[in-house]
């Protein structure tokens, strides 16, 4: 064998980046064996039910327990002036803003908690909860946000009127939460007075729900003895909601463990903190003994937690030959009756400033306004970094509109504007640094693997026929990997995130991680890159998470910053480790550490291939013959700052049929390229994007949380909320390109959300595009078989 | 209410419990009965995540009372692998990477191993159509399909072998 | 999402279920699939005392041929449709049809004579009943009745079944020679209820309809037949523009309610487009062109 095959094959024992290895979470799935928190059961455990507001805005006169509480097997009865004397009725929400646990006074949307049944199982908790009356004053309910800050509308907060600020800046309506605004207004303004041609659009990112197969739910367990409080939680940030906790009950956080058992997805629904969570774990501390809390489906989609309801107003001006001179965008963002969006503290608007996309835009503004509605509060990012959706959705369709506008090729108007690979790293007007990209070629690839040119040609003789086929381009640039602490922070925590590894005398390892998984594989690929930086095989790492008594701090997984952060942590960990071990070989081989040379599992002397140490001996040695001086073990812990967010991309093509007489769709293809720096384990980000994709679809084609005009939720089940079974969902296809992130130790750049943000434009790209011919520029989602008809039908096709 | 005995045979074992003639099957199976790989996700039978074998047959089992069950022959995820050895599609869930967070993937199972029985050289439209009762929000399905079209193959080579 | 407490119920006759029904009254449900009720239960919009169970009722089930006249039994599963040879060779409308209700595991359990008794006009058994001019035994304290599908649906929620009544079995013509029958649903999703579908079964002499049937689902507050719409067919020479008269007709009768699904007004145009494409089937099937 030559040294370099013994050096690959080296390579591929230890399965580490870049390989394909298949998942070690899988064994326990495959056999029914996972531990989901509504399996956790517990001595003496209780359920709790919510009881619900029927109503969108209505006054509380009174509430009755008594034959709730009647009813044997229930235990407690809790509402907000239970928790009074606690001062946990109200609670801090992520966004600066105060949230009812238990409705207090008043309730603001439907479905809105008004009180927990504490009971022996759930059917009694059930049953209790339909016997607690609640007799109510109905109020009018505002439920459109374009007339939240009309002079005669309901006053949606009581608690807040005469505050000047709900926790995001100055506030100048009742129902104004905040004002936010980047870039150079008067800049932009002049460029749009001076150009040559504008476009402006009324773009809708509607309601939606990330609706994780797995509802929320926790179960709570105080233990009166000791004082100590442990809680199983649906949560993709478990460290932050140990923090909650003290700073809501004043328990120590030594005494508070935090434990993320497996998450049955979360897409961002499982960010928040929930007065379910909340309540049950109130209910614990009281009656000293474990309580769980599940939501039901219904539950779910009505109140934990929307995304979306972004109303934009989209505008770019550009010279003739279509090149962009300046970008204008605006939101109204409708937060529901409490301002719980899910974003780094400072970014009322999340990371929206990234919606000049992909392209050399000179100047930019844009602003976002908030508002309360009788609605339910949020939003979250749904399987997104913060609003990053909402923001390429605006920025992909409109470059749409520019070139429908001035009649250039849709992939050629994208051309004349990407910004180009020598920029890089490249300062957008919104004043974000992008680490890399290349989208060029990325783009050219694409659309030979795709013979655009032949699916135009298609969709010409279509048109001729009256046929309605359209082809839809995205060329995004997301944001991931929140964030920089400078930028970053929730709640003060800035936005580190961590790895700890700890190296065994025999050279296995264990490594615990501050992010926590719901799907991603974490368990598989955190072990390929310990594996290729310490030389120790993957299947001799464990991965574990999720348990904040053991686990280092960390903020969670959510925003795609996982690998960006966590990933970096894992592999500066390593390096530290790595570090340590070069000077114990050194001194076991007798040598200056600078005269060993690091390969692939072992380290050797210089210039002498037989002189060498592996990993596993120097792991044996750190417990038993370190230099002088030197600790011995060989463990550490890494807290990475990132010094920059990751900028993945890519470039997805989507064709569309539609059947002019029903409105119906069919994906033909959908083609998407994937940038996101270097691969860990492709087979796992193919399943991300796989997965994206159908979230994509999913909002793009169906979902919407639609309320009626009294408030009331159209819609709540899986009946009518779209989730694609298998007969819906397209097949994928999926490439890639490498642009390694620069600053990233491993010049990786996540990217399960990618297919999500990028796939939703290229779908309605993709639709409008079907009517381009006809002068339509843009239709809000989702295109559900009977919102195409309408403009099928009103252009007169289906004649 | 009155609770009435329950014996039915689980995934080879006969049982008997004590249940309230309103309990759900996914809920005696999972909170008495300890099998808690069945899952609930929509408790509208929508989602499929609860599907187990009854009698030969899928079922929601979030939609069925538990006293229907009397007598039956229920098998969940937890039968499915037997003297210490896979089923053949487990193992090809594992191969073709067909699950990710693992909550739609008891139900996805037990109905790809009725499905296969069904329809043992399944076409991929096929399979669309023969798993449709079942919801998944991690993988777009294409690795599912992979994996039941892949279990298909080593189910017939073995039975050929 | 807990159905609440009820007495159950698990008779193993028809005549035992009845004299539970007759003892409860409107105290008592039957559960036949449960895929309806059960969910009604969970949200409590559905509170019956006793349950009766009718699954343990062997006679219920099975499709056999009796005196020229195909007999399903009202407990038969919607997948027992589908498999059924009987039905593929001579009533080959239902199992097509019952293919685009639910999902493979509803259909296990879904039976038709539950999908017909509830009396929604979303149900797609209804339209196809009417459109096969079936007919319904129903059992009672006094003994059987046969009801006309046609007699049968009388609104919303609401049909000829007495609360002591529980339909038995379901009686249909095989399909004569020389017609077709197609069904066509839209659906916004697997396992959604048509946002419109239309049952036709056709009879053709060459190019010429001897005779018309055509129902529809979830257009008005039950299934019902549009029968202007069968007359512009019956005798005609048939043509594009005849199909596209009588899909107008269709569209005439539509009264549907608006939902998520869509507006009346999508919903009368998708009627129409429905029963244009199944009557172009019907007629291919039925030998015609």
């Amino acid at each position: 064998m030559s040294a370099a095959e013994d050096t690959l094959e080296r390579q591929d024992q230890l399965q580490g980046i870049g390989c394909s290895r298949k998942r070690k979470e899988d064994p326990r799935f495959i056999q029914g064996k996972g531990n989901y928190v509504d399996d956790v059961k517990l001595p003496g455990m209780l359920c709790g039910a919510i009881v619900r507001s029927p109503f969108a805005h209505a006054k509380i006169v009174s509430i009755n327990k008594e034959k709730a509480l009647a009813l044997p097997g229930v235990h407690a009865v809790i509402t907000a002036d239970d928790l009074k004397p606690l001062g946990l009725h109200w609670m801090p929400t992520l966004a600066g803003d105060t949230q009812a646990v238990l409705a207090d006074e008043k309730v603001a949307f439907q479905q809105q908690e008004v009180a927990m049944v504490v009971a022996d199982d759930r059917y009694i908790a059930a049953d209790g909860a339909e016997l607690v009356e609640v007799e109510y004053e109905v109020l009018p309910a505002l439920v459109d946000p374009h007339k939240a800050m009309d002079d005669d509308a309901p006053i949606i907060r009581d608690d807040l009127v005469g505050k000047d600020e709900a926790g995001q800046g100055k506030r100048t309506h009742n129902n104004h939460i905040f004002t936010w605004d980047v870039g150079d207004k008067d800049a932009t303004d002049r460029a749009f007075d001076n150009a040559e041609v504008t476009v402006r659009e009324e773009i809708l990112n509607p309601r939606v729900h990330p609706s994780p197969l797995e509802t929320c739910g926790c179960v709570a367990s105080f233990d009166k003895i000791n004082g100590a409080l442990t809680v199983y939680i649906t949560s993709q940030a478990p460290h932050i909601v140990r923090t909650v906790i003290t700073l809501l009950s004043g328990i120590a956080e030594s005494k508070v463990r935090v434990i993320s058992p497996d998450i049955g997805g979360g897409f961002g629904n499982k960010v928040g903190v929930y007065p379910g969570y909340v309540v049950a774990i109130v209910s614990s501390i009281v009656l000293g003994r474990p309580v769980k809390w599940i939501e039901s489906r219904i539950d779910n989609i009505s109140t934990t937690a929307f995304a979306r309801d972004y109303h934009g107003i989209g505008e770019l001006a550009a010279d003739k030959n279509g090149v962009i001179k300046a970008l204008r965008f605006s939101a109204l963002a409708d937060h529901g009756a409490f301002n719980a969006h899910a974003q780094p503290t400072k970014w009322p608007a999340g990371l929206f400033s990234i919606c000049t996309g992909s392209y050399d835009i000179p100047v930019a503004y844009a602003r976002v306004d908030g508002v309360y509605t009788n609605k339910a509060p949020g939003g979250v990012a749904y399987r997104c970094s913060f609003r990053v959706t909402e923001a390429v959705y605006l920025i992909e369709r409109m470059i749409d509109v520019l070139a429908q506008k001035l009649d250039i090729d849709k992939a050629e108007i994208r051309r004349r504007n990407f910004i180009k690979a020598e920029q890089f790293p490249y300062q957008s007007a919104l004043g974000w640094e992008y680490d890399s990209g290349n989208y060029l070629p990325a783009l050219e690839k694409v659309l030979e693997a795709c013979d655009y040119e032949g699916l135009r040609k298609e969709q010409a003789e279509k048109r001729a026929k009256g046929e309605l086929m359209g082809i839809g381009l995205c060329t995004f640039t997301e944001i991931v990997g929140a964030g920089p602490s400078k930028a970053c922070d929730v709640l003060g925590v800035g936005m580190f995130d961590s790895c700890e590894i700890r190296v065994h005398p025999t050279g296995s390892a264990i490594a615990r991680m501050g992010t926590i998984t719901q799907g991603q594989g974490h368990q598989t690929t955190y072990a390929q890159i310990i594996a290729s930086e310490l030389g120790l095989s993957s299947d001799d790492i464990q991965i574990e998470e999720g348990d904040t008594d053991t686990a280092p701090y960390g903020l969670g997984t959510y925003g795609s910053r996982s690998t960006p952060v966590g990933g970096a942590a894992t592999a500066m960990a390593a390096r530290t480790i790595r570090a340590k071990a070069q000077k114990i070989a050194a001194h076991l081989l007798e040598v200056s550490p600078d005269d060993v040379e690091w390969d692939v599992d072992r380290f050797q002397v210089k210039g002498n291939p037989d002189a060498v140490k592996t990993m596993k001996e120097v792991a044996w040695a750190a417990y038993n013959n370190v230099p002088e001086g030197m600790e011995m073990g060989l463990e550490t812990v890494n807290y990475y700052d990132p010094p920059n967010f990751t900028y993945p991309f890519g470039i997805y093509l989507c064709v569309v049929d539609i059947d002019r007489h029903t409105g119906e769709t069919s994906i033909r293809r959908f083609y998407a390229l994937d940038d996101c720096g270097n691969r860990i384990n492709p087979m796992i980000i193919e399943g991300q994007i796989h997965g994206g994709l159908n979230e994509a679809f999913a909002v793009a084609m169906g979902q919407l949380i639609s309320f009626d005009e009294d408030g009331n939720l159209q819609g709540n089940s899986l009946m009518d909320y779209f989730i694609p079974t298998f007969v819906e969902t397209p097949h994928w296809e999926t490439d890639y390109t490498v642009t390694p992130s620069p600053h990233h130790p491993l010049g990786a750049k996540g990217v399960a959300e990618s297919p999500h943000v990028g796939g939703i434009p290229c779908f309605s790209n993709a639709v409008i595009d079907a009517f381009a011919h006809k002068g339509v520029t843009h239709v809000n989602m989702p295109h559900t078989a009977f919102n195409v008809w309408k403009t099928i039908h009103q252009l007169g096709l289906d004649n | 209410m009155a609770k009435t005995q329950l014996s039915f045979n689980l995934n080879g074992q006969d049982v008997d419990v004590l249940v309230e003639p309103r309990e759900l099957l996914i809920h005696v199976l999972r909170e008495q009965l300890m099998q808690t790989g069945a899952h609930i996700g929509c408790e509208t039978s929508h989602c499929g995540a609860c599907t187990v074998d009854i009698n030969g047959q899928s079922v929601k089992s979030c939609t069925f009372l538990a006293v229907q069950a009397q007598g039956a022959e229920v098998m969940t995820v937890e039968g499915l692998a037997s003297g210490g050895e896979l089923h053949p599609l487990q193992a090809a869930f594992m191969e073709e990477h067909g699950l990710q967070c693992g909550f739609c993937t008891p139900g996805m199972l037990m109905r790809g191993y009725r499905f296969l029985q069904e329809n043992p050289n399944p076409s991929e439209d096929d399979i669309r159509q023969g798993m449709a009762g079942n919801l998944c929000r991690c993988t777009g399905y294409q690795n599912i399909i992979k994996s039941i079209q892949k279990a298909a193959a080593d189910i017939n080579a073995a039975d050929n072998a | 999402m807990i159905p609440p407490s009820f007495q159950y119920h698990a008779p193993s006759s028809v005549d035992d279920a009845i004299s539970i029904l007759t003892q409860y009254g409107d105290e008592a449900k039957i559960l036949a699939g449960g895929h309806s009720l059960l969910p009604m239960m969970k949200l409590r919009f559905a509170e019956p005392e006793h349950l009766v169970d009718i699954n343990n009722i062997d006679s219920l089930k099975g499709i056999r041929e009796e005196n020229g006249m195909i007999v399903i039994g009202a407990m038969t599963s919607e997948s027992a449709l589908i498999a059924s040879a009987l039905l593929q060779e001579k009533c080959p409308l239902l199992p097509e049809a019952a293919k685009l209700i639910a999902d493979p595991q509803v259909r296990n359990r879904g039976t038709i004579g539950g999908d017909i008794a509830h009396g929604d006009p979303g149900n797609d058994h209804p339209a196809l009943m009417l459109a096969l001019d079936a007919r319904f035994t129903l059992v009672g304290p006094n003994g059987s009745r046969e009801v006309e599908a046609s007699d049968f649906f009388l609104g919303t929620f609401y049909t000829a079944l007495e609360a002591d009544e529980i339909m038995t079995e379901i009686r249909i013509a095989p399909q004569a020679a020389n017609t077709g029958a197609s069904y066509h649903k839209l659906k916004r999703k697997t396992g959604d209820f048509a946002t419109a579908a239309a049952a036709v079964v056709i009879e053709m002499s060459g190019d010429t309809c001897q005779s018309a049937r055509i129902s529809l689902t979830n257009l008005a507050a039950t299934a019902f037949r549009a029968t202007e719409a069968e007359a512009v067919l019956v005798g005609q020479t048939i043509s594009d523009e005849l199909i596209k008269q009588a899909a107008a007709k269709v569209m005439e009768a539509c009264d549907p309610a608006e939902d998520l699904r869509g507006d009346a007004e999508y919903k009368t145009h998708m009627g129409g487009e429905m029963t244009r494409r199944a009557i172009k089937d019907a007629i291919k099937r039925a030998g015609g062109n």
